[in-house]
């Protein structure tokens, strides 16, 4: 395995906890649903993930209940800000918050365990092809599903008709209330899916990216997911781009030090977020589109009148 | 082929419909008159199952039915056009339409059918445009488009012609003829009763929520109509009619404003005078730079070229709203909630807030530290109220409990009471009821006698003839020369709403 191959390597592990995420937080934020708590749900998805595994000895198992443990802490999320309408920037902060404290005790008789690694899942046949067979065949099922992921909700989201209504519940709720699209209920699986995504997320990363559990294991990256669906301008295909980008930053780091070049990490570490802000300058250039993307209801409350 | 019998709602004690009853034939135009919170809004979201009938039977085709939601309305016939387009901006025409038709059609069979039918009641669309990037005119169409593909019996449009051109009013009376040939009913809301009597076959009329009559609207006098929706005479208007040319109190110069928005419009190179004792009405459709152009002259958004806009004849176009305040204008923007008064406060709050600077020596005390007056601005509240004759639950009640109409005349009565030597009003009558409406048409026609000059910027043309002494024409954000109110025509001003700018009267004449 060359430098490069290896180098790639880690880019794919640092950036598919990236895309999934975001691509989840995507479909939340294309209902009008703004969830800050990205880092939270997925900080509780490694836990849930790191603990389960260690208990019943699959890490197959372990990701389930990551998901359904990112699932099930977002729903705090969907029925504080949805069946009660409170401030939705306030509770998914509070979600990050509360979630970072809770995965911190569910995690704590595992601190210092060594977890057990996914393994990957080799693909007859493709896995051979030079250079990319290794790349993108040779890896677990998490990085499958993360590309499985984003070809799935770019087509639900532009070709069918549930994806049409989301876009529509994002773009005006009350004309959608109006239509007899069921905009609460729309919104709560939306919220779900993104938790869920979250808590995949999570699994990754104690199980993929550093298997064991350390108490704020996530660092930073449920916010780093929330730039890039902004940097995404809430297109998948741009997200899945920008994930490996701002994974390769992420990474760039380690590899810097290792070849002795000397860049502050803190400058390599706000690094996704000055590109999020440099983007956000240049398709602002261009507000027809970006007006066209952007769920204009985003983070505003929904009350049906009757 | 629909009834209503002694349907009721309440809003708490509230009674929003009290007791209505209505009969819709087949095939026929009807009308539902009535003012601003008359009720006709709430009477025919519960037809259309966006609101649940307090009390009351609908039967339709003589049965007895229960709609409990818009597609339950849908399924039984029953289309709705609303007067505040629920369209997604963001969508295409064709995913707008598809996602009010029943699951199973595709995208590109709805594109299909829609250009079919559009072409078919003469409503051009195109199924791939953002509806984003369309005038509000189209907007309707698609609105049409969208209900008449559902193949309803009963089409109910609400206060349609309101965001249209005279020429755009034809052509949608021209598809409701069609509609009306074809056997299908439409229930018309408007509370212009020229177009009910043009139009409409029959006419229920609302006030307060009850019926306070039914008739063929063509055997009535629209004063007769008026008198039904409002419960007595409305005064008319006396224009001012003065020929004096006083001097000129308000110029715009060259006026050119790049646009903040993707949707908004930029103004074009915009040149007006208005002088002493004039009122110049700009006529236009909505969305053509109206908004932007009372920006601009009030000073919410400045200019960079201080000439652009004068005020008294002194330089004012890079200053803000209140520094044009201090030089004698007077302003009323269109949105009376949250932009002309702040709904939560009382009254004499939202009289302090736009005019603490201009009359800061009254209403506050001890210098730097700006004590309210309390008792001097409630003095000022009370006289503004009587003076426009403001109808209000208690001495001095939050903005926001006022009707439209009596918040509308107090927001008015704010900047009269000034005696402002410049007053610039966007919509003054918007949504208020024909007493309300004719009390601060008269206000401003009084204004301008007094010798001030007055700039009212309206889409109401019985409203702009009722007050104006000289008319100019806002379309694409460029401003038409300002012609003499009674050398103009509603044809003539049609034909430059469509754009037909910087053509001297003969010209358009000859267009004509």
């Amino acid at each position: 395995m060359g430098m490069i191959e290896a180098i790639l390597l880690t880019v794919i592990t640092a950036a598919t906890p990236l895309v999934l995420a975001s691509i989840g937080e995507l479909v939340t934020e294309r209902t009008g649903v703004l969830n800050l708590g990205v880092e939270g749900m997925m900080v509780m998805g490694a836990a849930i993930a790191f603990a389960v595994t260690q208990m019943t000895g699959s890490p197959y198992i372990g990701i389930l209940a990551g998901i359904a443990g990112g699932a099930l802490f977002s729903l705090l999320f969907g029925f504080l800000t949805l069946t009660l309408v409170a401030n939705q920037v306030a509770t998914g902060l509070a979600l990050t918050i509360l979630g970072l404290g809770i995965s911190g005790q569910i995690g704590e008789p595992y601190v210092g365990m060594s977890g057990t690694k996914l393994q990957p899942i080799v693909i007859p046949l493709l896995s051979d092809i030079p250079f990319l067979g290794p790349l993108l065949f040779k890896q677990d099922i998490i990085f499958y599903v993360s590309i499985a992921l984003v070809l799935g909700v770019n087509w639900f989201l532009f070709k069918s008709r549930a994806g049409l209504k989301i876009r529509a519940i994002g773009d005006n709720h009350g004309s959608a209330h109006a239509l007899g699209i069921h905009v609460i209920r729309t919104r709560y699986l939306a919220v779900m899916f993104g938790g869920a995504c979250a808590g995949l997320a999570g699994a990754q990363l104690s199980l993929v990216y550093t298997p064991q559990w350390v108490e704020n294991m996530s660092a930073g990256r449920g916010w780093i997911a929330l730039a890039l669906v902004v940097f995404a301008s809430w297109r998948p295909w741009r997200l899945l781009a920008g994930g490996y980008l701002f994974g390769a930053v992420s990474i760039s780091q380690l590899h810097a030090q290792a070849a002795g070049i000397h860049i502050p990490s803190q400058f390599l570490s706000a690094l996704p977020y000055i590109a999020t802000v440099v983007v956000l300058i240049l398709i602002s250039h261009n507000r027809r589109m970006t007006q066209i993307n952007t769920p204009a209801c985003l983070g505003k409350p929904f009350v049906p009148d009757r | 082929m629909l009834a209503v019998r002694s349907l009721t709602k309440l809003f708490g004690s509230f009674a929003a419909c009290n007791g209505i009853d209505l009969d819709i034939k087949s095939g026929e135009i009807h009308a539902l008159l009535g003012e601003n919170g008359a009720g006709k809004s709430t009477l025919v979201k519960m037809l259309f199952g966006v609101l649940a009938p307090s009390s009351g039977q609908i039967l339709w085709k003589g049965e007895p039915v229960r709609i409990t939601s818009p597609g339950a309305a849908r399924r039984i016939g029953i289309g709705m056009v609303f007067q505040h387009f629920s369209l997604f901006e963001a969508l295409t025409v064709a995913e707008n339409i598809a996602l009010s038709l029943s699951p199973g059609i595709s995208l590109s069979k709805v594109a299909e059918e829609a250009s079919r039918l559009s072409h078919l009641y003469g409503l051009p669309l195109d199924p791939n445009a953002h509806v984003a990037d369309l005038s509000v005119g189209e907007r309707q169409r698609i609105e049409i488009v969208r209900a008449l593909l559902q193949n309803p019996e009963l089409i109910i449009l609400d206060e349609p012609t309101s965001v249209l051109t005279p020429q755009e009013a034809d052509r949608l009376f021209e598809t409701l003829a069609k509609l009306k040939a074809e056997g299908r009913s439409v229930l018309y809301i408007s509370h212009r009763l020229e177009e009910v009597q043009r139009i409409c076959d029959r006419a229920t009329v609302l006030r307060h929520g009850k019926v306070t009559g039914a008739c063929n609207p063509r055997q009535e006098t629209p004063a007769s109509l008026a008198r039904m929706m409002v419960g007595r005479d409305v005064a008319s208007v006396s224009a001012a009619g003065t020929n004096t040319k006083g001097d000129v109190l308000l110029e715009a110069k060259h006026l050119t404003v790049p646009s903040r928005t993707p949707f908004a419009v930029a103004l074009k190179n915009v040149c007006l005078k208005v002088r002493s004792g004039e009122v110049l009405a700009i006529a236009g459709v909505a969305g053509n730079g109206q908004g932007e152009l009372f920006d601009a002259l009030s000073g919410e958004y400045p200019v960079t070229d201080p000439a652009a806009v004068s005020i008294r004849g002194k330089a004012a176009g890079n200053l803000g709203i209140t520094a044009r305040r201090l030089m004698g204008a007077g302003f009323v923007p269109e949105e009376r909630h949250g932009h002309a008064a702040v709904t939560t406060l009382p009254l004499s709050d939202n009289l302090v807030l736009a005019r603490s600077q201009s009359d800061r020596k009254t209403f506050l005390a001890g210098g730097l530290l700006g004590i309210i007056r309390q008792a001097v601005v409630r003095i000022a509240s009370k006289r503004i109220s009587e003076t426009m004759d403001v109808r209000k639950s208690g001495e001095n009640p939050a903005a926001g409990s006022l009707s439209g109409g009596n918040l509308q005349k107090y927001i008015v009565g704010r900047e009269l009471d000034r005696q402002p030597a410049v007053l610039i009003v966007n919509q003054p009558t918007w949504g208020v009821d024909a007493g309300a409406a004719s009390r601060i048409r008269q206000a401003l026609v009084d204004l301008a006698k007094s010798g001030s000059a007055v700039l009212v910027i309206s889409q109401d043309l019985d409203e702009i003839f009722e007050v104006a002494t000289e008319i100019a024409v806002i379309s694409e954000g460029r401003l038409s020369d300002a012609y003499p109110a009674h050398d103009l025509t509603r044809e003539k001003i049609g034909l430059l709403m469509g754009g037909m700018y910087g053509k001297t009267e003969g010209e358009v004449a000859d267009a004509h």
